[in-house]
C-alpha cells in the first residue's frame, strides 16, 4: 500500500511581470485526508500546482512532497499522481497507447495500463483514439494517468469539471477511498459546493494569497454563527430565549438566534416546554462564507485585479 | 535500466504511437523513387546516347563534367530527402508543445534535459532509418533505370557503398537538426513553414547566388544543405553552378560536422528558449 507524504508550500510565490500570480503561499497538505484548495477561477490554484510539480518555476519560495522538491524525486510517477486541468492528449493516439508512453518512462509494468483504465471505467475504450473522447472521458482518462504509479500523494486541479452526474459521485466516492488507505489527497476547485461533501480540511486562496486554512466545519462555524428555530407558539419560543440572554432576530421562516450551536437553543426551548418545529443552522452558510472570504480579500489589493477580470 | 534508457523507450512509443511517421516515410519514399527514377532515365540516356545531348539541352559536353552518374543519383536520397527526417525532428517537439502532452511528459521524467537528449537519440535513430528508406528509393529505382540503359549501376564499388553510410548519417543528423529547429520555433505551423521555406526555396537560391563569386562560395559551402551534400560526397546541386563547373565543396567529414554544429546550437539554444520555460 502506497503511503502518503505530507505536501508543504513555504513562502511559495510567483510573479508574471508586474501581476502576482501566488504571493507568499505557506501550508501543509496532511496524509490521509482529502484537502480541498479553493479559490475563484484566476485566484492562482492552477499556478500553484504546477509549481509543486515542477512545471512553473516559482519565482520565490518552495514546494515540496515529502521534504523533496518534485524535480528531485527519484520516482515521480509511483509518487505523485497529477491531473491537471488541461487536457493534454494527442488526439491520434490511443488512451492504451498515451497511457503506455508513460509508463515506459517512468518504467511501471504494462499491466499497470489495463489496470487504471478499469479503475476509471474505461477498460472498453482503451483502444480508441483520444481524439474521439468526450470531455468527461477525457477527465477520467487524466485520472488514469494519475494513478498509473499508484501513488501516495494525489494532486487534481479541478476534476470535477465536465464530469456527468454519475461521473461526479464516482468521484467524490473515489477521493474518500484514497484519504482512507492513507494517501495525500489535494483537490482544487472554484466551487465550495462542488467538493464540500467530499474534503475534510480547506485552503482558501484568492489573489495568490491565504484567506483561510482549517477543517471544513471550522469554516462552516465562522460562516453562519446563527440557529434558525422556530415553533409554532413563537412568542413562548421568543420569550424563552430572551430569559436565556440569546440575542436572536425575527426572520422569514423563524428566529435566528446568535449561538454557536444547535444543541443550546434546543435545551433551552426544552427546558422552557416549548415545541419545536425547526431547529438547524442558518443555510445560506458555507458558500456564502466562501464568497465573502475570497471577495474581501480581492478588492483593494490590486495585485491579482488583472487576473481575476479576465476570469469573470 | 536507468531513467535515460526508459526515456529513450518512452520517445520510441511516443513516435511508434502515431501515424506521423510511416506517412512521411511513404511520402518521402514515393517523392525520391520519382525523381530518382526520372532525372535518371535521362542522364543515362544521354550517356548511354538514346537521348541525343543536344535534345536533351546539354551540349555537346554531354555529362563529362559532372564524373559519373550513379552516385549523382544515388544521392538524392539525402540531397533531396532531407526534408522529411527534418519535418519528423521538428513535429516530434513542436508536438509535445502543441498537445499539450509536455505536461505528462515532465511529470513522468521532471529532468527536462535528459528528456530532450533522448528525444535528440530516438529521433538520430529514426532518422538513420528514414535514410535507409530514401536509399531504398533512390537506389532501387535508379541502379534499376540505371542498368537498363545499360549503364554501370556502380553497385559492386565500394565508394559507393561509402556513399550509402554517409547517406545515412546524414539523414540521422537531419532528423536531429529538427528536433532543435522544434525547440527553437514551437510553433509547429512556424516551424512547418520554416522549414519547407528555408530547404525548398531560401537555401537553394543562396546557395546558387554563393556560386557567383569565389568569396560567397566559400560561405555558401557552410549552408547547411551544402555542408550535407558535402559528407553524403554527391550533390545534383553542383550541376547548376554557373559555367559548368562543379563548385569546390568541403571535404566530407567537414561537410559533416557543420552540420553536427547545426543540430547542437538550435538544439541548445532552443533548451534555453523554450524548453526550459514555464509550462503553463
Amino acid at each position: 500500500m502506497p503511503v502518503g507524504a505530507v505536501i508543504e508550500f513555504s513562502s511559495i510565490t510567483k510573479t508574471f511581470g508586474s501581476v502576482t500570480a501566488v504571493d507568499r503561499l505557506s501550508f501543509t497538505v496532511e496524509p490521509g485526508r482529502v484537502t480541498g484548495f479553493l479559490g475563484p477561477n484566476g485566484a492562482g490554484k492552477t499556478t500553484t500546482l504546477r509549481m509543486l510539480l515542477g512545471l512553473v518555476a516559482p519565482t520565490s519560495g518552495t514546494a515540496t512532497i515529502g521534504g523533496i522538491r518534485y524535480r528531485d524525486l527519484p520516482r515521480p510517477l509511483q509518487t505523485v499522481g497529477a491531473a491537471l486541468e488541461a487536457a493534454s492528449f494527442h488526439p491520434g493516439r490511443t488512451a492504451r497507447n498515451h497511457l503506455a508512453v508513460y509508463a515506459t518512462a517512468a518504467g511501471l509494468p504494462a499491466a499497470r495500463i489495463d489496470a487504471v483504465l478499469h479503475t476509471v471505467g474505461l477498460g472498453a475504450h482503451g483502444s480508441q483514439r483520444v481524439g474521439g473522447y468526450s470531455l468527461g472521458m477525457r477527465q477520467r482518462l487524466g485520472l488514469a494517468f494519475t494513478l498509473l504509479g499508484d501513488p501516495g500523494v494525489l494532486v487534481l486541479d479541478e476534476p470535477i469539471n465536465g464530469l456527468d452526474p454519475e461521473g461526479i459521485k464516482w468521484i467524490r466516492g473515489f477521493l474518500r477511498s484514497m484519504a482512507d488507505e492513507g494517501r495525500t489527497v489535494l483537490v482544487s476547485s472554484h466551487l465550495l459546493s462542488e467538493v464540500q461533501q467530499s474534503v475534510d480540511d480547506v485552503i482558501i486562496i484568492a489573489g495568490g494569497a491565504l484567506v483561510h486554512r482549517g477543517t471544513l466545519s471550522s469554516l462552516e462555524t465562522e460562516a453562519a454563527p446563527r440557529i434558525l428555530v422556530d415553533s409554532p407558539d413563537r412568542p413562548a419560543l421568543a420569550a424563552a430565549l430572551g430569559r436565556a440572554g440569546i440575542e436572536f432576530s425575527v426572520g422569514r421562516t423563524g428566529l435566528l438566534a446568535a449561538a454557536p450551536d444547535a444543541a443550546l437553543i434546543g435545551h433551552i426551548a426544552f427546558s422552557a416546554g416549548v415545541e419545536l418545529s425547526a431547529l438547524h443552522r442558518e443555510r445560506k452558510g458555507l458558500e456564502d462564507a466562501f464568497l465573502a472570504l475570497v471577495n474581501e480579500t480581492g478588492t483593494g489589493t490590486g495585485n491579482s485585479s488583472t487576473e481575476r477580470g479576465e476570469s469573470r | 535500466m536507468t531513467s535515460f534508457s526508459r526515456a529513450i523507450g518512452a520517445e520510441f512509443a511516443k513516435l511508434g504511437t502515431t501515424r506521423m511517421w510511416w506517412v512521411l516515410a511513404a511520402v518521402m519514399f514515393g517523392y525520391i523513387a520519382l525523381l530518382a527514377g526520372g532525372l535518371a532515365a535521362l542522364f543515362a540516356g544521354i550517356e548511354s546516347g538514346v537521348i541525343s545531348p543536344d535534345a536533351a539541352g546539354t551540349g555537346s559536353q554531354g555529362l563529362a563534367g559532372f564524373g559519373s552518374l550513379p552516385p549523382l543519383i544515388y544521392s538524392f536520397a539525402s540531397s533531396v530527402g532531407y526534408v522529411f527526417p527534418v519535418l519528423l525532428g521538428a513535429l516530434s517537439t513542436t508536438g509535445e508543445f502543441r498537445h499539450q502532452t509536455l505536461t505528462p511528459t515532465f511529470l513522468a521524467n521532471p529532468r527536462r534535459a535528459q528528456v530532450l537528449g533522448a528525444k535528440t537519440v530516438t529521433l538520430f535513430v529514426v532518422g538513420a532509418f528514414f535514410g535507409v528508406v530514401a536509399l531504398l528509393a533512390s537506389v532501387g529505382v535508379g541502379a534499376l533505370v540505371i542498368n537498363a540503359f545499360d549503364v554501370d549501376p556502380l553497385l559492386a564499388d565500394s565508394a559507393t557503398w561509402a556513399l550509402f553510410g554517409r547517406t545515412v548519417l546524414a539523414m540521422a543528423v537531419w532528423s536531429t537538426i529538427g528536433v532543435g529547429l522544434g525547440v527553437l520555433v514551437p510553433s509547429q505551423v512556424a516551424s512547418i513553414v520554416i522549414v519547407l521555406a528555408f530547404t525548398q526555396f531560401v537555401e537553394p537560391l543562396l546557395r546558387f547566388a554563393s556560386l557567383f563569386t569565389e568569396v560567397t562560395q566559400g560561405i555558401g559551402n557552410y549552408l547547411p544543405g551544402a555542408a550535407s551534400d558535402a559528407l553524403v560526397g554527391a550533390s545534383f546541386f553542383t550541376l547548376a553552378a554557373p559555367g559548368g563547373s562543379p563548385a569546390a565543396m568541403l571535404e566530407w567529414w567537414q561537410g559533416g560536422l557543420v552540420l553536427l554544429a547545426y543540430a547542437v546550437a538550435a538544439t541548445v539554444i532552443g533548451n534555453a528558449v523554450s524548453w526550459k520555460r514555464d509550462v503553463t
